[in-house]
């Protein structure tokens, strides 16, 4: 007799996975599950090992939006999440291979959704012309909404243009991705600084989303600040000016206080505007640094020493002028509970001479401009009331999102924040609840093609990660708008897509077809198949082949087999070879592709991921 | 067949013995034999086995003769000796590599055709001569790589796939090895693990001829409702289980607690122990004739008898009895090993 789920919970054993949860296998695709936009990671890449760059772009705009952009400079929280991190020692250069689609793609203006002529009446307000109202107008713009941009710099695109240097992200592709979404007949008003908002919303428009990102850096009060104010700079403003070009040089020794993103651009921008002596110095230790690993890599690649544990004491001013910075050491005594340092001074001071000094300890939020008594609740920072599901503030239809909604984020962030309010934006326009949100689409696709045929490569390839080639580096140096980096040719990109795991083509298991003959199990090449009696999890995961000790990382239980024992599949390094269900003589393993289908507002801009659902 | 190769890439939290090596490191080549094949899950416990006991590859010479179960140790160990032998002369082959040296450890395997139809003759004598070797047979009771035909341990009772009865009684080789003077003689089912390795290490460890018969479902010829070599029927009627064995390496120590009276613990020559437990078997496999009875009151009501069904932990092996030199040949000097013409003379002149 069938027992329930409950029954078996209370004795104390694990109930059998249920995989008709999409969010099941979803997780076991690790790059996906961790991207805030859910792109469909192994199938853009092996679409990219076929050369079908269009349709690898086309999967990636629908999901993130900015392909080219994000493929030069996304935080990449999909790389450490990669299993093949976890297999050997480095992930999938994720990243990189985004940007190969993006440079590759040809002409894909045929693949854009159908604007409507005939518009629904619905007026959408979106402040900030970064990714977040970006995004919200590429979702709305098909379902025939009228969107109005407006944005306080003379051109689009928010940090993206003014924080990121071109070296890093050329200013031809964030306008060419930027303008495919202008080109949706959008309504742009530049250097228009929205100075009230309660005056905006006295405009009429049916809904205003807020995506003005976090853009003041903190600053810092130490001796000499004033005195030295000429030569003292806020970093994020100071990349906006070099990208606006009101800003051409910088003094030859320069001091970079701060350890994020944020400080490698300054310290890398410094050495092209004429630093010669640059140092970026941090406060914490070196592996507490909140800088991307690659970026901590380039700017040392390019000769700029990071010193860390380094507190800024004091400006020292001579005459009138900058001389320099006065840092207490710092020593770690231990770590807090959330594991991160304990710092005291350790009592050595240190001078660096300096001409110029570029800050980039933070950003904050700052909202002067929406006034306090219009329905707007701010929380003891500051910060606006945004529920986390709907994007929407304590007024209905005032919407925010990217860093303007809870701090600084990165720009996936923003591009998924967007995804989320266009959703709300819809349903709010349209009088449905705005709780009730859109299900993802999925589905499984057996593989099997013949007796150990798949029609996925499944022969797992030791291969290292390929490594960017990279511009001659005094070329570079010499010029701020010299690309750095120069992405993949359509050979590193095939070889690099051949380490790709495809986690998202599942191992399928059915338990009234086995037969319990241990083939899977001994083929496996990573012991992650088991068969055992059942017991509460915490048991369980110490009982297999080898112990599941990576709690992040699901088991996968069948139900009870004709023994009495189950399946119990530790999904943490499965490669995915398939040599289980090749090895199973009754199907009971199977190969199957997992399509996960994110939900937008607009069906028109989800053609390609759909095509997968039929 | 699978036509990729097994990844390289291996757990990375994978155990390590005391030789620093994995047990992905004992591993062969691809296996060719049918998905589900018993063969592969005997193969998967003979690298487990050793890979436990840290055997040195280097130290290991497995002899095979014809047919998917000869073809299997190219499956494990791909670092240690290997040959390949003419169909059913796998016993004379490791006769004489284990003359000429006798500090190998000798794997034989051989299958029910190997064993039981062209090579009967040659097993019986390498059990005579007390063969200091494991010999594992793997018995599927068909022929698989001819198409399943029955073979010789098929059973009476157990009709091909298509149908058609066996008109013929099954040779028992575990009954035939116990009468003809092996040791150590246990019946396992490849599709139970937790008794055959401990009975692969034994078997090893047990300084004499041991042998280990493993039953193992063909799954594309005898694997069917009526068959009696198949998986389920197998697992249905292995309720007759005789004994569970723990080994334990020599210097181990033992740490799980035994209830009184139900275990035997036996020692072998090189210093590692067997713990049987009984269970509810009354017959100590020390002794041949009890031995003998449980296989066959078992096989009379249909059920298989396994664990380890004979022991006898004092036996002599073939070296033992010949009085042959303590060292391998090749660790002889050349002045011992070929002591000249002179010498040779002068034994001839002793026959004459």
């Amino acid at each position: 007799m069938a027992q329930s789920q409950a029954e078996i919970k209370a004795r104390g054993q694990t109930a059998p996975t249920d995989t008709s949860n999409p969010e099941y296998f979803h997780k076991v695709v690790d790059c996906q599950w961790a991207c805030p936009t859910h792109t469909p990671v192994p199938e853009y890449i092996r679409l990219i090992a076929q050369q079908r760059y269009a349709a690898a772009f086309m999967l990636n705009w629908e999901s993130n939006v900015f392909p080219g952009i994000l493929g030069r400079v996304c935080d990449r929280p999909c790389e450490p999440a990669c299993r093949r991190g976890r297999v050997e020692e480095k992930p999938v250069a994720i990243c990189r291979l985004k940007r190969v689609a993006a440079d590759y793609k040809g002409d894909i203006d045929a693949f854009m959704p159908e604007i409507p002529k005939q518009k629904n009446g619905k007026r959408i307000a979106l402040i900030g012309a970064g990714p977040a109202s970006l995004t919200v107008a590429r979702d709305l713009m098909p379902l025939g909404y009228s969107c109005t941009l407006f944005e306080k710099d003379a051109k689009g695109g928010g940090l993206m243009r003014s924080n990121i240097p071109s070296f890093r992200l050329p200013a031809s592709v964030l306008d060419e991705e930027i303008e495919r979404i202008y080109d949706f007949g959008i309504e742009t008003r530049f250097g228009q600084e929205i100075k009230s908002l309660d005056a905006l919303l006295k405009e009429g428009f049916d809904a205003v989303f807020i995506g003005t990102g976090a853009p003041k850096g903190k600053d810092l009060d130490i001796p000499g600040r004033k005195e030295a104010a000429a030569n003292i700079h806020i970093g994020i403003d100071w990349l906006t000016s070099v990208a606006f070009e009101h800003v051409h040089t910088v003094g030859r020794r320069v001091v970079v206080i701060g350890g994020g993103n944020t400080a490698m651009d300054c310290c890398r921008t410094a050495l092209r505007l004429g630093g010669m002596n640059v140092t970026v110095t941090v406060r914490s230790p070196r592996r507490v640094m909140k800088a991307s690993a690659w970026e901590i890599e380039d700017a040392e690649h390019e000769g700029v020493p990071i010193l860390d544990n380094h507190a800024p004491k004091e400006f020292i001013v001579e005459k009138g002028r900058l001389k320099g910075v006065r840092f207490a050491k710092m020593k770690e005594v231990g770590t807090d509970k959330s594991g991160r340092p304990k710092l005291e001074p350790s009592g050595e001071e240190v001078v660096i001479e300096c001409d110029d000094v570029l800050m980039a300890i933070g950003q904050e939020n700052s909202f002067p401009w929406i006034e306090r008594n219009i329905g707007l609740t701010f929380n003891e920072w500051d910060m606006p009331t945004v529920d986390k599901v709907t994007m929407m503030s304590t007024r209905p239809g005032v919407f925010f999102g990217g860093d303007a909604a809870w701090g600084p984020e990165n720009i996936i962030w923003a591009v998924a924040h967007g995804h989320h309010a266009a959703i709300s934006i819809d349903s709010f326009c349209n009088g449905r609840p705005l709780t009730e949100r859109p299900a993802p689409g999925s589905n499984l696709f057996s593989q099997k093609m013949g007796i150990h045929e798949w029609s996925y490569k499944n022969d797992y390839a030791p291969l290292q990660r390929v490594a960017m080639p990279h511009a001659d580096k005094a070329q570079a140096l010499r010029n701020l708008k010299v690309e750095v980096e120069l992405g993949y040719d359509d050979k590193l990109a095939f070889k690099e897509a051949e380490r790709c795991l495809n986690c998202d083509v599942q191992t399928v298991f059915s338990a009234p077809l086995c037969i319990e003959c241990d083939a899977c199990m001994d083929i496996c090449p990573v012991d992650c198949i088991n068969f055992t009696p059942n017991d509460a999890e915490p048991a369980l995961r110490e009982q297999l082949r080898v112990p599941a000790r990576n709690k992040t990382q699901d088991i996968y239980v069948s139900a009870p087999l004709k023994t009495g024992r189950i399946m119990a599949k530790d999904e943490d390094v499965c490669l995915h070879c398939g040599l289980c269900a090749e090895r199973c003589p009754t199907g009971a393993w199977d190969m199957q592709k997992f399509m996960y289908v994110e939900a937008q507002a607009s069906q028109a801009c989800l053609t390609h991921h759909n095509a997968y659902l039929r | 067949m699978s036509y990729i190769s097994k990844p390289v890439a291996h757990h990375p939290q994978l155990p390590r013995n005391k030789l620093g090596l994995t047990r992905r490191d004992y591993e062969g080549s691809m296996s060719t034999l049918c998905a589900g094949c018993g063969h592969d899950s005997i193969t998967a416990a003979i690298i487990e086995a050793s890979f436990e006991m840290d055997l040195p590859a280097h130290r290991i010479a497995k002899v095979s003769g014809i047919g998917c179960s000869s073809k299997a140790p190219t499956y494990f160990m791909n670092r240690s000796h290997g040959f390949n032998s003419v169909h059913g002369r796998m016993p004379s082959v490791t006769t004489g590599a284990a003359i000429a040296n006798r500090d190998l450890v000798y794997i034989g395997v051989s299958g029910d055709g190997d064993t039981a139809s062209i090579g009967l003759g040659q097993f019986c004598h390498a059990v005579r001569r007390r063969l200091n070797m494991t010999y594992i047979v793997m018995n599927n009771g068909c022929y698989g790589l001819t198409k399943g035909q029955f073979s010789a341990t098929n059973d009476k009772s157990s009709p091909s796939k298509k149908g058609e009865a066996n008109p013929f009684d099954a040779i028992d080789l575990c009954q035939l090895a116990i009468q003809l003077g092996a040791g150590f003689v246990a019946r396992s089912f490849s599709g139970d693990k937790n008794q055959l390795v401990p009975l692969i290490q034994a078997a090893i460890s047990y300084n004499g001829f041991a042998f280990l018969d493993v039953i193992s479902p063909c799954v594309t010829f005898n694997n069917h409702t009526t068959s009696t070599k198949s998986y389920e029927y197998v697992r249905a009627h292995n309720l007759a289980s005789e004994n569970h064995l723990d080994y334990v390496e020599p210097k181990e120590e033992i740490t799980i607690d035994y209830a009184e009276g139900t275990t035997a613990d036996i020692e072998l020559h090189d210093g590692s122990r067997l713990i049987l437990n009984k269970l509810d078997s009354q017959h100590d496999p020390r002794d041949a004739d009890a031995a003998l009875m449980a296989i066959r009151t078992n096989a009379a009501k249909g059920a298989v008898a396994t664990g380890l069904l004979y022991i006898d932990p004092t036996q002599q092996d073939m070296h033992d009895i010949l009085a042959t030199d303590a060292r391998p040949l090749n660790a002889l000097p050349m002045t011992e090993l070929c002591p000249g013409s002179k010498a040779l003379e002068a034994i001839n002149a002793r026959l004459q």
